[in-house]
């Protein structure tokens, strides 16, 4: 069983961290990274060139993590591979012990950095889910031809969006999700708390039973939280957020003192993962730290979260 | 209908190299509508091929050019003043209609888009990717796989600011247009059925399909 299922199951609270394969083939800096990680986490996405870059294979770095001791897992989206590549690809992870995974449909090519690849989107985040839930349940592969036994099976995971109007398409896309297999979801960045609260209360009115992991994205500076704001589907960042690292930058100019803005970043991840847990808003928290994955240790330390003891 | 735009002059021009004799073809139908294959382009392509010294020997504009037995009908008054070439001006089924029914080489004069709705004079929307099994009884007659850059069947990707598409912020998402118009029509519940997976194995080219087989 996948540590983040074990974690998710039992009621602990659960941690996860992202991070990306690099764009070439030298992965020492993000595997010793993921050292930092390890014993601090119970799982690290790995993603699947997301924004629609090309990075090396989700699977790739998936394979080095598991082989130094952490417990990755898996992004697939439906962008770039048919449903025959996807559940190729899910066989030879699980050759490697890879037994987590999360689906996402993925960004469209358009908005990425190689412009003329085809999208394939034969199978979209639900569809993804399906096809490893029927291949668990009958031994089968996508065309209905019998696998060689054991099928292998995946902790099965799922993206939502809490910031979404109309509510509605994300509540009913997220039931399908989770009857399509979806056992968790990590959602969106999430910068204010009231929001994740209404979204969980849809969650609750809809009586959709899946473990729901509350993004959280460390903002670094001002312009970036500006810029996903006005860039990133479902970002929310309050203009009081952006004004203390406007100010932490101001601050750090006028000392001589680097790094402010991002420690502003850090103090507030921290005070968001902390009031999750302690309201028992979501069972748990997925830090997507965009390259700064060396901070969630602080972040998690900061939030008093020690996945050890609990 | 299909919805053709005018290839460049030049480029119309460089497929006819060598050649002094040119029939044209149009079309009554879509090409028509879309004033790139209509009687008076085919008019208006006479008279510059002429004044650039071609000599168009015949010029016909069937009511449909995709219709094989209608075009070969329309076709055979090239039979008598033997033209080198023929542009023909339909969409791209026109101009294979017309390559079967000829021995000389058949050029197009328009790139085929899509096939759309005239919103109007001159605006066209892709509306049908022809994907032959319609789920618009579901969908509140807006289709999916057209209206969403992605072709989801299950809802949104999250990829939707303000309502509109992150691959082309003009487009509105087409899951939101499909839920407000649900809303409207008091079927918002029919998002909630699960689609099964329609596959591809129906959508390998070219397709055929005999009306008379299937009654």
């Amino acid at each position: 069983m996948s540590e983040l299922q074990k974690a998710l199951e039992s009621g602990k609270f659960a941690v996860t961290a992202e991070m990306a394969p690099p764009k070439g083939y030298v992965f020492d800096e993000m595997l010793e990274t993921a050292q930092l990680l390890k014993g601090k986490v119970h799982g690290i996405n790995v993603t699947d060139m997301q924004s629609a870059c090309l990075k090396a294979s989700s699977i790739g770095l998936c394979i080095k993590l598991k082989q130094a001791g952490l417990n990755p897992i898996l992004q697939m989206t439906g962008r770039d591979r048919s449903r025959m590549a996807i559940m190729g690809d899910f066989l030879a992870a699980a050759a490697f012990g890879i037994d987590s995974m999360l689906a996402l449909t993925g960004d469209h090519t358009v908005v990425g950095d190689c412009k003329e690849s085809k999208p394939v989107f034969d199978l979209d985040s639900v569809g993804i889910l399906q096809m490893l839930t029927d291949m668990e349940e009958s031994n089968k592969d996508c065309g209905g031809n019998d696998l060689a036994e054991p099928a292998p099976k995946f902790y099965k995971g799922a993206s939502v969006t809490p910031v979404y109007d109309p509510v509605f398409l994300q509540i009913n896309k997220l039931r399908k999700k989770v009857e399509a297999g979806a056992k968790y979801v990590q959602t969106q960045g999430i910068f204010d708390i009231e929001n994740l609260k209404r979204f969980m209360d849809e969650v609750d009115k809809a009586n959709i039973d899946v473990k729901i992991m509350a993004g959280i994205i460390p903002l670094k500076a001002a312009g970036m939280a500006k810029f996903m704001n006005a860039n990133v589907p479902g970002i929310d960042v309050p203009a009081d957020q952006i004004q203390k690292l406007a100010d932490a930058a101001a601050e750090g100019k006028e000392k001589g003192i680097k790094g402010l803005p991002v420690k502003v970043g850090i103090e507030l991840a921290a005070e968001m993962v902390a009031e999750i847990k302690a309201k028992n808003i979501c069972p748990g928290v997925h830090i997507m730290a965009i390259g700064a994955e060396k901070n969630v240790p602080t972040i998690l330390e900061k939030a008093g979260v020690d996945i050890s003891k609990e | 209908m299909i919805i053709t735009k005018k290839k460049p002059i030049e480029e119309v021009m460089a497929s006819l190299e060598g050649v002094k004799k040119v029939g044209i073809v149009g079309c009554g139908s879509c090409a028509t509508a879309c004033e790139t294959g209509g009687a008076t382009q085919v008019e208006e392509l006479k008279k510059y091929l002429e004044e650039k010294g071609f000599e168009v020997v015949g010029t016909v504009i069937p009511d449909e050019c995709c219709q094989k037995l209608l075009v070969k009908k329309e076709v055979k008054v090239f039979k008598d003043n033997q033209p080198e070439a023929i542009v023909c001006m339909s969409c791209g089924n026109g101009v294979q209609t017309v390559g079967l029914n000829v021995n000389i080489p058949v050029y197009p004069s328009s790139d085929t888009l899509f096939l759309g709705m005239g919103e109007r004079v001159g605006k066209f929307v892709e509306n049908c990717r022809l994907c032959g099994q319609c789920v618009l009884a579901s969908t509140g007659a807006v289709c999916p796989i057209t209206k969403c850059a992605k072709s989801l069947v299950n809802g949104p990707c999250g990829g939707q600011k303000n309502g509109k598409c992150e691959v082309n912020p003009d487009n509105d998402c087409a899951w939101i247009l499909i839920h407000d118009k649900l809303k409207e029509l008091g079927q918002l519940d029919k998002l909630k059925e699960q689609k099964p997976d329609k596959g591809y194995s129906a959508v390998y080219y070219p397709r055929r399909y005999s009306a008379k087989e299937d009654n």
